[in-house]
């Protein structure tokens, strides 16, 4: 593998890193929403990079996903829950900008410190983009826990599975990757009509208990 | 192997798979609830076959001597959980809980979980084993939030965003193993495969295989219910249908054990790994440890068990951890009891809450009086799962402490402790509830007593009387895992 193979492959999931970053000090949800577009992307052309580079067609299939489902079908969606419940103009209180983002400099270092120490007889390419993913796992871990909105944890999570897709496309010939990034597509979904539910169910709570309560009244 | 031709396995796979899509379609509770139980026992059926004629490994399926014990306790618990939901389902749609609309999805997920289990149990390749363990976890979820309560769904949703991060762990892990292999076993499919991982596993570097273990062991540990990740376990047993927490503790933990296990055997075949035997026997301590304390202050019935259930895994993955083949041994046993022992007092625990129309501890008490058959089996169930001695749980710990004791005294004293108090907090809650003043509803419970008798018959009977087949059996398998 030449230069540029690594260089790019390289730039991209350093990027990655980078949006999760910035994913980490977003205080409002459309904000939020357009810097994890913008990471489905980021991950969209790794995801291609890596498939151009070892001559694997099927991972097109798997930035295809990153690109449609998960850089605007989801987007977009939240989009519109946040709409509906009005909640766009929330500001989070999001645990203070300096503390966070030291401790994901702290994970991102820990997670280098771990993944080059236990990688040595690996590929050199697979070696840092395993040390990437798994900063990019942290890191959505991180904001799963300083969010208290469902939407962010969501983007959190999402995050967090963007960080598994680049490992799993940079270790090279794995099976069944296309596989897994459908399965994890589905689990978002469920995940995110889950939230709608959630939220609408909450807002209809009164009316239900007072239909129950007329339905007891009228048996007595 | 010929995909297509009928053997054992395709059946454990296509029937309940059939049986779903098939359930989707129907209308009509009474019909579906029949189909549901005939599917569960041809399951059962094709499970109880592989002992006569086992399918040769193929890329994505294998059965060998480790997982048939769990395919067979799986889809047998599956049969007879059919039978109480059966019957618990229709007092549900009689008091207006459930629709009817929700019974068809309910039936259809039943199936899909039992297939999602099936396959996981099956699977060959760890990462089909990773989609199916996914998969069961989806459809669980979706059916803890059944009742569209608020309190269920929350529970949903807890239960949702904890699995979904344990699974992602878990895909890590996955992910590592297939590194950790590429050297050795080359790229593409194989890498993967669970039969060419063990042979080959030696030739594996050792430090990726290490750090791979330890996000598999929290990944499938969270579903496992292992302690500073089991917060989902506890909501999601009390909020879902009661049918849906015996599966959950009877079966799906295991089903999650049985994914860490494959993966012990692979770290412990490796001779540069570390030991994975006491990061599993130290969390399984701290679980049982933790949930013996924190039965004491419980409120709602399925609560408590649901953290009994966390004190029992805490027992199996210890015993599992502290290896040889008397631990394995009783490691094996102690499961098996578990999954018939624990079902069996959430079926009890489903029609008494079902009679008394709470779930709170505080609101039912004199249990033997206004339900007699109730009462007395929550009695018989919960001094079997405390571990008193007539049933097998009593023998099962025996063994877990007296293996313990031989080689770790000090562990031994800190697991007695733990045993002890959690059989205080359960006898304590046990004597408010089934003696003492009788509360009101004590109208007679249209229970089907069948499922939870044989369960208490077949664990009385395990404690007294072990067919010796099933004792070498055990050895067998307890000398596969080391």
């Amino acid at each position: 593998m030449g230069h540029i193979e690594f260089d790019v492959a390289h730039f991209f999931a350093g990027g990655l890193v980078l949006v999760s970053f910035m994913l980490l000090y977003q205080d409002r949800l459309y904000a939020l929403l357009n810097v994890f577009a913008l990471q489905a992307v980021v991950l969209a052309l790794s995801v291609s990079w890596q498939a151009y580079v070892q001559g694997a067609p099927h991972l097109y299939v798997t930035a295809a996903i990153a690109l449609f489902f998960k850089a605007l079908i989801i987007p977009i969606a939240l989009h519109r829950i946040i709409a509906r419940l009005g909640i766009h103009r929330e500001v989070e209180n999001v645990v203070s900008v300096g503390p966070t983002m030291l401790a994901g400099m702290g994970l991102v270092a820990l997670s280098m410190v771990v993944m080059l120490r236990v990688t040595t007889t690996a590929f050199p390419l697979a070696r840092e983009d395993l040390a990437f993913a798994l900063s990019v796992v942290l890191l959505g871990l991180l904001m799963m826990v300083t969010r208290n909105n469902a939407v962010s944890q969501i983007v959190g999570f999402m995050s967090l599975e963007n960080g598994l897709i680049l490992a799993a496309t940079g270790a090279k010939g794995m099976p069944l990757v296309v596989e897994i990034s459908v399965a994890f597509s589905v689990l978002i979904a469920f995940i995110v009509i889950g939230t709608l539910l959630f939220r609408i169910r909450e807002r209809f709570d009164t009316v239900d208990a007072e239909a129950l309560d007329r339905f007891r009244g009228g048996q007595r | 192997m010929n995909p297509l031709s009928i053997n054992g396995v395709t059946l454990i796979l296509a029937i309940p798979a059939a049986a779903g899509a098939l359930l989707g379609l129907l209308p009509g509770y009474r019909l579906s609830a029949q189909i549901n139980v005939l599917a569960s026992f041809g399951t059962f059926v094709a499970a109880l076959s592989l002992f006569i004629a086992k399918p040769a490994p193929g890329p994505y399926i294998l059965v060998d001597d480790l997982n048939i014990v769990f395919i067979v306790l799986n889809t047998f618990v599956g049969f007879t959980t059919s039978v109480f939901s059966a019957s618990y389902i229709a007092h549900e749609l009689e008091s207006g809980r459930l629709a009817p609309a929700h019974l068809r999805f309910y039936h259809a997920m039943y199936q899909a979980l039992l297939f999602a289990m099936n396959l996981a149990l099956v699977a060959n390749n760890i990462g089909l084993m990773w989609v199916a363990i996914e998969m069961a976890t989806l459809t669980t979820v979706l059916m803890v939030g059944i009742y569209r309560t608020r309190a269920a769904i929350e529970a949903a949703w807890k239960y949702f965003i904890l699995g979904s991060v344990g699974i992602a762990l878990a895909l890590f892990g996955t992910i590592l193993v297939y590194m950790a292999a590429r050297p050795a076993v080359g790229e593409g499919p194989d890498g993967m495969v669970w039969t060419v991982l063990i042979a080959r596993v030696s030739a594996f570097d050792p430090a990726l295989l290490n750090v791979a273990f330890v996000f598999l062991l929290l990944g499938y540990g969270t579903k496992v219910g292992l302690v500073p990740l089991h917060a989902w376990l506890p909501d999601a047993h009390a909020e879902g249908p009661t049918p849906i927490s015996a599966v959950l503790s009877g079966l799906l933990l295991n089903v999650a054990l049985y994914a860490v296990l494959r993966f012990k055997l692979l770290l412990a075949a490796n001779p540069g790994a570390i030991a994975p035997g006491p990061l599993m026997a130290a969390l399984g301590l701290v679980s049982l440890v933790f949930a013996g304390f924190m039965l004491y202050r419980r409120r709602d019935i399925k609560r408590m068990f649901a953290y009994s259930s966390i004190e029992h895994m805490g027992i199996i993955v210890f015993a599992f951890g502290m290896g040889g083949a008397l631990a394995n041994f009783a490691g094996l046993l102690h499961m098996t009891m578990h999954s018939l022992t624990k079902s069996a007092i959430f079926f009890t625990v489903g029609h008494i809450a079902q009679v008394k129309g709470t779930q709170k501890i505080a609101d039912i008490s004199g249990l033997t009086e206004s339900n007699p058959a109730l009462g007395w089996s929550l009695v018989l169930g919960v001094l079997a799962i405390s571990g008193m001695p007539p049933f097998g749980i009593f023998m099962s710990e025996f063994l877990v402490v007296t293996s313990t004791f031989a080689r770790e005294p000090l562990l031994a004293l800190a697991l007695v402790a733990g045993l002890l108090v959690a059989f205080g907090a359960l006898l304590l809650r046990l004597q408010g509830l089934a003696f003492g003043e009788p509360t009101a509803g004590n109208a007679p419970a249209q229970a089907s007593y069948l499922p939870m008798s044989g369960h208490l018959a077949l664990v009385l009977m395990a404690g007294i009387y072990l067919p010796p087949p099933l004792v070498a059996w055990f050895q067998h398998v307890a000398g596969l895992l080391g």
